[in-house]
């Protein structure tokens, strides 16, 4: 019994103080792009990392979720003379729900995991002491290009997103449908609002901002030799994806 | 001139969950001082180094560079003290992903006002001094151990700092190329007059190099002098690891 309790108490100690480390983090990443020097380069390079090489999977998982959408809710629709309502259903779910959630677990799988596998590997071969030794702040270097990247980029894909989602609706609608593509189109932006758009984008913002401030991290805080650097990579994808979706709901509360 | 010593390591405690690393470890270095601390694996060197340079902050006890208290000075500050340090780490602990030329410059870009053709005499300057040529394109990963090793001490070396840490700077090499490293580490200490702290637990590299010996055991430093004092040393302790015998006190309920 008293096992079972200690086990309890220590998993609760280990997530106040992950929650602990993260907003550390968070803060001292915040501080620190404040000062100078600012590595502009850096901050380029991990934009394009994050954002440019993210676009041929944001393209394939919003496309296709936009035509499921379009097929499942035509079925459900079709039962009580609803069909006009697809569109407006598509644009409204992608908008403001799917294409940021889904950008953010696709790119938390593709850049927070080799974020934290990078700068994983960089703790177990001593390289971010390497970097404190030489007047570095890894944090300032390291975090700092990262956490930029994700805040500016994930809004740019979730907007790709948006398109591709609703454009997959639309294919799907039309041509397999046999929707009037006038009507459709007219339907899909009826009900819409620029609130929509920019609830959607601010989402996406927030998203990248967690998944490579998760990523960074769980490489930060890496131990035990290449097995902690595995471990490291897969949490960093686990802890990301769980934030994600815990601060959605909150999120949609907050803009709703 | 001051009397008080340049790098003074006062009662360090330092526990990682249950084990107690250091147990009251005191050392004084003066200016200009080449210090070496032996002692077994696991020992608590390595930290005690990382002390030094405030990687690691301890649990009790102070240390104290030049008259300053590094023991609680805050992030933004200790980093920019930093800069009058150089540390060689263990395994070299190069950027990987950095070719070796940018490993070097990486201080110079970002810490100085250089401009790229100073940049680049100054790291040529850096690989002269430890008598490496025509590697600067290359990648750490494409690099030998003992290459490895002094191309972390040129990056050590690159903002002429004035203390030099060495983390095991011979382990895992062979025993020529061992001395050619201790021959390196005299040289840039003559020839830049730092003050230096090396770890290792090679005896040979710790004659060599060594103004003064120190041995650190459970936690705390048993013994230290000259390398003269410390071969004459009684403390069995000491002359079980000089000699490198499996039997004796260290080694006592193992």
């Amino acid at each position: 019994m008293t096992a079972i309790l200690d086990r309890i108490g220590r998993t609760f100690i280990r997530l106040f103080e992950q929650t602990g480390l993260w907003f550390d983090a968070l803060w001292k990443t915040f501080t620190w792009m404040l000062r100078p020097p600012y590595d502009v380069g850096e901050w380029f390079r991990q934009m394009v990392r994050v954002g440019v090489d993210s676009i041929p999977v944001v393209f394939l998982t919003t496309m296709f979720t936009g035509m499921v959408l379009a097929l499942q809710t035509f079925s459900g629709f079709q039962r009580v003379h609803a069909e006009q309502f697809v569109a407006s259903v598509v644009a409204l779910a992608m908008l403001r729900e799917l294409s940021p959630v889904l950008v953010g677990l696709m790119v938390a799988g593709r850049i927070g995991s080799s974020m934290a596998a990078e700068i994983g590997t960089m703790r177990v071969t001593e390289q971010l002491d390497a970097l404190k030794a030489l007047a570095t702040e890894p944090i300032q270097y390291l975090f700092v290009p990262r956490v930029i990247a994700g805040i500016v980029m994930l809004p740019f894909l979730a907007i790709l997103g948006d398109a591709l989602g609703v454009y997959g609706g639309y294919i799907v609608s039309v041509k397999l449908l046999h929707a009037n593509p006038v009507q459709y189109k007219l339907n899909t932006f009826q009900f819409l609002d620029l609130k929509d758009v920019w609830s959607g984008l601010i989402k996406a913002s927030v998203f990248g901002l967690i998944l490579t401030l998760t990523g960074c991290v769980r490489g930060y805080y890496t131990t035990g030799g290449a097995e902690g650097v595995g471990r490291a990579t897969t949490n960093a994808v686990v802890s990301a994806s769980l934030i994600i979706l815990l601060s959605d709901f909150f999120l949609t509360k907050i803009l709703f | 001139m001051s009397t008080q010593p340049f790098i003074q390591l006062v009662d360090l405690h330092k526990s990682f969950g249950e084990r107690h690393v250091l147990r009251g470890m005191s050392i004084d270095v003066a200016r200009g001082e080449s210090l070496v601390i032996v002692g077994g694996s696991g020992t608590g060197k390595s930290v005690t180094l990382k002390h030094v340079i405030g990687l690691i902050r301890p649990d009790k006890g102070r240390v104290i560079i030049d008259g300053h208290d590094i023991t609680h000075m805050k992030d933004v500050e200790l980093n920019t003290f930093r800069r009058r340090f150089g540390m060689s780490f263990q395994e070299g602990a190069l950027f990987d992903s950095m070719s070796v030329f940018e490993n070097i410059a990486f201080p110079l870009r970002r810490h100085t006002k250089m401009t790229e053709a100073e940049i680049r005499a100054r790291v040529e300057e850096c690989l002269e001094d430890v008598h490496l040529h025509n590697v600067e394109k290359k990648r750490p990963s494409e690099l030998s151990g003992g290459m490895r090793r002094r191309v972390g001490f040129a990056r050590a070396i690159s903002l002429k700092p004035e203390i030099l840490l060495f983390d095991e700077p011979t382990t895992g090499l062979d025993p020529v190329i061992s001395d050619v490293v201790a021959e390196l580490i005299m040289e840039m200490d003559q020839k830049l007059g730092t003050t230096t702290v090396t770890i290792t637990h090679d005896m040979k590299v710790a004659f060599k190099i060594a103004d003064r010996i120190a041995m650190l055991c459970n936690g705390r430093i048993i013994e230290e002098g000259t390398p003269e004092e410390f071969q004459a040393s009684e403390n069995p302790v000491v002359q079980q690891f000089i000699e490198g015998r499996a039997v004796g006190p260290l080694t006592e309920g193992e």
